[in-house]
């Protein structure tokens, strides 16, 4: 091989390096901003809109996308079959998706890692019954679970919380554990535990900061799948409760005038998709950043 | 290294009698226990104020396991382990950790024994963290500054992780939180094996400066001869989990009497051979 065509060899991998680098930053940055309109949408359109989810306005009822309606504005993404700017109430439904969302995450955050900590630091039987416990709840259909709770406790926010947050902890659980697990082996925990350090400290200290890259990941993921699954439970009516309006509920309550006004289902449901789509990639995209030896998981 | 009078230390700050440790082997199912592995199998010996004793021996023939016996990371199965007198394999979590005040370790690997998230500074200050009492939280920082001095890394980068430093900066880094605690006796587990030659050097120079400053007593395990060597007064020769040969390093090293330690002695690269006279 002549020098030029080594340097030139060269020069292509360094290109390729770069692009992929590239690669990742942009599907980073673009589903963060994607994301962050939503957040910022969802906060701001129902102030300005003066969003008022029981208000009806017959006379401008199943208005096609761009109809001027009666005070004037453009309803750009037209009205449903009580009359109200579907703009508004998406974005209404979103800051509801997006709560549901940040809360679940949360509280299943906590209780999944808190699990995949005791789990992986003690081994032995607390292992053994608390993964067992998790793959009881894998096994259980988390759509019957949230019938099964709204008929029980009724319907309301909480309870949808609730309900999603019993049904994705084990993921947090399981992939703090298997973190855990490697490396607890490691000399550095070792050394900790020879300066006489406590569980707690071992745990919390120790090796919870080098949990946190993946489990950011697993968020990331999850907070679209969380999304997914209250509209899917709000579709099936067993979600938020009525008058709340929810991208889910939006897009049952266009099922019925599909034919004649597409655009109640439809417009709804291409917001969660776009959303739901983007935590996706975004979640794939920090893992390839973080934690390349997951990539194939 | 310090030139003593003969004669058994006054009492030793380690005593390790007749140390066995057995590694069980448990079936998959239930967890029960089919076997078991004897890494040390009858050890004893003691270690004095302000002394050095090497371990030596292949892999495999149980050092780490008695310095991990020894500072409690893995459970003794028979025998004794006393420290200062008293016998800390019975001891439970809250006096074990009173114990480990006076007994550190420093690990093989520098790479994988500092916690890459923690700044050197913290990683000085985790010792006065867990040991609560200690050292009063507003002095935490100088400290840590004062013991990077002392190991001989600049201060001024306290605030800077793991990754930023060389094998054997990292080392001191190790060294410096070993001694965060004032210890009585440091437990070096193959401390200079994973670094250059004239950086082992350097951290062994090191370490004997820390010794004659603190009367420190160090357990010192090596398979590398030549670091035994220049660091310990006295020699223990490890075989499959037992003593085969024990002594002052110079009678060892001059007339080796067991044929294992004639075949490690043997075994020591020589850097000009035709220099050696035949044996």
């Amino acid at each position: 091989m002549t020098t030029a065509a080594r340097a030139g060899a060269a020069a292509r991998t360094m290109r390729r390096a770069r692009r992929a680098r590239r690669g990742v930053r942009l599907r980073i940055v673009i589903p963060l901003i994607i994301v962050a309109l939503y957040v910022v949408g969802a906060i701001l359109v129902p102030i300005l809109y003066h969003f008022d989810p029981l208000h009806t306005e017959l006379l401008y009822r199943l208005k096609p996308p761009g109809t001027t309606v009666a005070d004037g504005k453009t309803a750009i993404f037209g009205t449903d079959q009580v009359g109200q700017d579907m703009f508004a109430q998406m974005m209404m439904g979103a800051r509801v998706s997006l709560t549901v969302g940040a809360l679940t995450l949360l509280f299943a955050g906590v209780f999944g890692v808190l699990v995949g900590l005791l789990s992986g630091h003690f081994g032995g039987w607390i292992d053994m019954a608390l993964m067992r416990i998790a793959d009881i709840q894998l096994a259980f259909p988390s759509i019957l679970l949230a019938i099964l709770l709204a008929s029980v406790l009724g319907q309301g926010l909480t309870n949808i919380i609730i309900v999603l947050s019993i049904a994705s902890w084990v993921v947090f659980a399981r992939v703090t554990r298997s973190q855990v697990l490697a490396l607890k082996n490691r000399e550095y925990v070792d050394a900790a535990r020879t300066l006489g350090a406590g569980h707690l400290h071992l745990m919390f200290r120790t090796q919870l900061p080098g949990c946190l890259a993946p489990i950011l990941v697993v968020a990331t993921v999850e907070f679209g799948h969380v999304i997914l699954a209250e509209a899917a439970l709000s579709f099936l009516g067993v979600g938020v409760p009525l008058g709340v309006p929810s991208l889910g509920s939006s897009i049952q309550a266009g099922t019925a005038y599909l034919t004649t006004a597409w655009w109640i289902s439809t417009l709804p449901g291409i917001a969660l998709a776009i959303l739901v789509l983007a935590t996706g990639i975004l979640g794939d995209a920090l893992r390839d950043r973080f934690d390349p030896r997951l990539r194939s998981a | 290294m310090t030139d003593r009078p003969a004669g058994p230390a006054p009492s030793p700050v380690l005593r390790v009698q007749h140390l066995r440790v057995a590694y069980p082997i448990r079936s998959s199912v239930m967890l029960r226990r089919v076997g078991e592995i004897v890494a040390v199998s009858d050890v004893t010996f003691d270690v004095g104020p302000g002394e050095t004793v090497g371990l030596v021996g292949e892999s495999g023939s149980g050092k780490s396991t008695i310095a991990r016996a020894v500072i409690g990371l893995v459970a003794a199965t028979a025998g004794s382990i006393e420290f200062e007198g008293r016998d800390i394999t019975r001891y439970g979590p809250q006096q074990l950790k009173a114990v480990r005040r006076d007994m550190q370790m420093v690990f093989q690997d520098p790479y994988a024994s500092l916690n890459p998230r923690l700044t050197v500074r913290d990683q000085i200050a985790e010792c006065w963290r867990v040991h609560r009492g200690q050292l009063p939280r507003a002095h935490w920082t100088d400290e840590a500054k004062q013991l990077m001095e002392r190991v001989g890394l600049n201060p001024d980068y306290s605030d800077r992780y793991p990754h930023q430093f060389s094998g054997g900066q990292r080392q001191r880094i190790c060294i410096a939180r070993a001694l965060a605690l004032r210890p009585k006796l440091i437990i070096c587990d193959e401390a200079v094996s994973a670094l250059d030659v004239s950086v082992q050097a350097q951290v062994l120079n090191l370490l004997a400066d820390l010794q004659d400053e603190f009367g420190l007593s160090y357990l010192f395990i090596s398979h590398d001869l030549s670091v035994i060597e220049h660091l310990s007064d006295r020699v223990l020769v490890l075989n499959k989990g037992e003593v085969v040969e024990e002594g002052a390093v110079r009678q060892i090293f001059a007339d080796p009497r067991d044929a294992y330690t004639r075949a490690l002695l043997a075994a020591v690269p020589v850097v000009r051979p035709w220099l050696e006279s035949p044996t």
